[in-house]
């Protein structure tokens, strides 16, 4: 295992950011934090890069005891949020930075710059100051910053959530690609669970200073551990006493005697290729079911209509008020 | 913009202006017009009477060094200030504003009751030790060093909270330790508010008046500085020399408000 944490509280005042939580990130994969805001998953990157302290519990880093190492010890990059970038230094000189404290030899350091920049896609920008750079540029030059000293492990505290919608999609699949190329250690932190699902190899769901839940995205989807890690992995809605994902309600015109639960449809609301019904059931509770345009098309249904829903065959459900999750 | 009438506009243009030539200008033009009023030969005269060039020795030195310690001291304080948590913070910040609102004659008379050789509260121990503070040059660098005191903490301060500490960190991320990043990333990002510090620092230090006034002998050739030079040529009925001296002094307030006015724009990226 790359990075330890065993049993890491740490306390802002009164608020509990982490309590007791451990967590192994396992040697050259690129695990997600994921949770909401405040959940405490910043901070525990924080604290793997040193740039905070725990006020109890270990980190080991690569085997090391790194609890008590300044962050320039710990060999770990960081990429921040905002990016940090040096403002007053060229492009090629934020690169070089962690190099030449180091005191490498010159010709090593424009060696190793240049090949960060090709690597990054930056190299025509070497001379520029970064700020005649764009966020996305900015954050690729921190990345490449980063990985200019070798990390043993690299860590992302939101790294693309500063940047407009598209470019964050380009740079996630850029990160999934870079990772694939240089193999090491990345962990990252994201409040948005469809960057962990795409990038990541293991995500670590943190949510009011614990852990939730760890696995790889298909387990985390597939089998949610409980109410919360299903409600964050993507919309939810509740029927029949359950909690279940929206595009696993079956809708039909006609009851088929199987149980199913009559309602009206209240409010169709069309996004992109997707339809977003809330039915209206004779219980008095509001349902979401999504579907394509094509299959609402295809079955007739339309505002107003009366409909009965159940549950697909084989779809993720949770009990309401906790429990164990179960195939429907 | 609130749009205004001509003649309201005229009349705050001409309130403004005459307000800053009664107050400023003509006093200031009228100061030159005296100092080469019979040539320069009262110029040459005044700054080749050794006394003088003493006294303008003397402001050099006690402003160098008063600007040197206020920014070692500035930097150092600003830094405690923005990225410190301690008790009594606050109270330090509070501290540091005296010199602002305090007046220097008061300033001068504290120095004097701490510092002073016969019943101060460290003078006599520091005189047994051979240190003269006040009647001597280290009293008129201690009050210089008080009334400049935040000049260039006020500057500084604003500006470590604006760049935040996100760059300091990735620096220590990168394997720098705590000088090394103060050097090269701290350092350099504020650059341009310690210039201004300075720069209104040697302003305020070369021009001060009534601090040293009191923690001076107040001697000529001993410890009188360029403006109490002016003092004392003005009472001794030399006034055409006190306009020289104090006109140099203009010069050098003028060159520093041009150094701040050419570096000001620079500090916008």
């Amino acid at each position: 295992m790359s990075i330890d944490i065993n049993n890491v509280t740490k306390r802002f005042g009164d608020f509990v950011a982490l309590d007791d939580v451990s967590v192994s990130i396992p040697t050259g994969q690129l695990t997600a934090l994921l949770g909401p805001s405040g959940g405490g998953k910043s901070t525990l990157l924080r604290i793997i890069a040193g740039l905070d302290s725990a006020d109890s519990g270990k980190i080991s880093i690569e085997g090391t005891d790194a609890t008590k190492l300044p962050p320039q010890k710990r060999n770990v990059g960081f990429v921040f949020q905002h990016y940090a970038v040096f403002k007053h230094m060229s492009v090629a000189k934020n690169v070089a930075f962690g190099l030449e404290i180091r005191k490498k030899p010159k010709a090593e350091v424009e060696r190793r710059v240049e090949e960060l920049l090709q690597l990054v896609h930056l190299s025509q920008f070497s001379h520029r100051m970064p700020n005649q750079l764009s966020g996305g540029q900015r954050q690729r030059m921190a990345l490449a910053r980063a990985l200019a000293v070798e990390p043993t492990v690299l860590l992302l505290d939101e790294p693309f959530g500063a940047l407009d919608a598209k470019v964050r999609k380009e740079l996630r699949d850029w990160l999934r690609r870079l990772h694939d190329e240089v193999h090491v250690t990345t962990v990252f932190v994201t409040h948005d669970q469809e960057e962990a699902l795409e990038v990541a190899d293991e995500i670590v769901v943190i949510n009011e200073g614990r852990v939730e839940q760890i696995g790889s995205p298909d387990q985390l989807y597939d089998e949610p551990a409980n109410d919360f890690v299903m409600s964050f992995l993507g919309e939810v809605t509740q029927l029949d006493g359950k909690t279940v994902r929206p595009h696993d309600i079956e809708l039909a015109l006609q009851p088929v005697g199987n149980g199913e639960l009559a309602g009206t449809v209240s409010r169709v609301l069309r996004v992109g290729f997707e339809v977003k019904l809330t039915v209206h059931l004779e219980s008095g509770d509001d349902v979401l079911v999504t579907m394509t345009r094509s299959h609402m098309r295809h079955i007739g249904v339309e505002e107003g209509s009366k409909v009965w829903l159940t549950i697909s065959k084989g779809a993720i459900t949770v009990p309401i008020h906790g429990g164990v999750p179960t195939p429907a | 913009m609130v749009s205004v009438s001509t003649p309201v506009r005229w009349i705050l243009r001409i309130l403004a202006v005459g307000y800053v030539f009664f107050l400023v200008a003509w006093p200031t033009a009228l100061l030159a017009y005296r100092t080469f009023q019979d040539g320069l030969s009262n110029v040459i005269d005044t700054f080749q009477e050794p006394d003088v060039q003493a006294a303008l020795l003397l402001t050099g030195r006690v402003a160098l060094i008063a600007v040197a310690i206020n920014l070692v001291f500035g930097v150092t304080v600003s830094i405690l200030l923005v990225r410190y948590e301690f008790p009594g913070k606050r109270l330090l910040s509070a501290m540091i504003d005296v010199p602002l609102s305090v007046s220097p004659v008061v300033v001068g008379l504290s120095l004097v009751l701490v510092y002073n050789g016969r019943d101060g509260w460290f003078g006599p121990s520091l005189e047994d030790n051979g240190i003269t503070v006040i009647f001597n040059t280290p009293g008129l660098i201690m009050a210089t060093c008080f009334v400049a005191l935040p000049l260039v903490i006020r500057e500084v301060v604003p500006v470590l909270h604006e760049i935040g500490n996100d760059q300091e960190q990735a620096a220590r991320s990168l394997g720098a330790s705590a000088p090394q990043t103060f050097w090269r990333i701290t350092l350099p990002s504020i650059k341009w508010a310690v210039v201004y510090g300075v720069v209104l620092s040697t302003a305020r230090s070369v021009g001060e008046f009534g601090a040293v006034k009191v923690v001076s002998s107040n001697l000529r050739g001993k410890d009188l500085t360029a403006t109490l030079m002016v003092e004392n040529k003005y009472q001794n009925f030399q006034q055409d020399q006190a306009y020289a001296i104090a006109f140099l002094l203009v010069l050098v307030s003028i060159a520093c408000l041009v150094v701040v006015a050419v570096l000001r724009p620079n500090t916008e990226d």
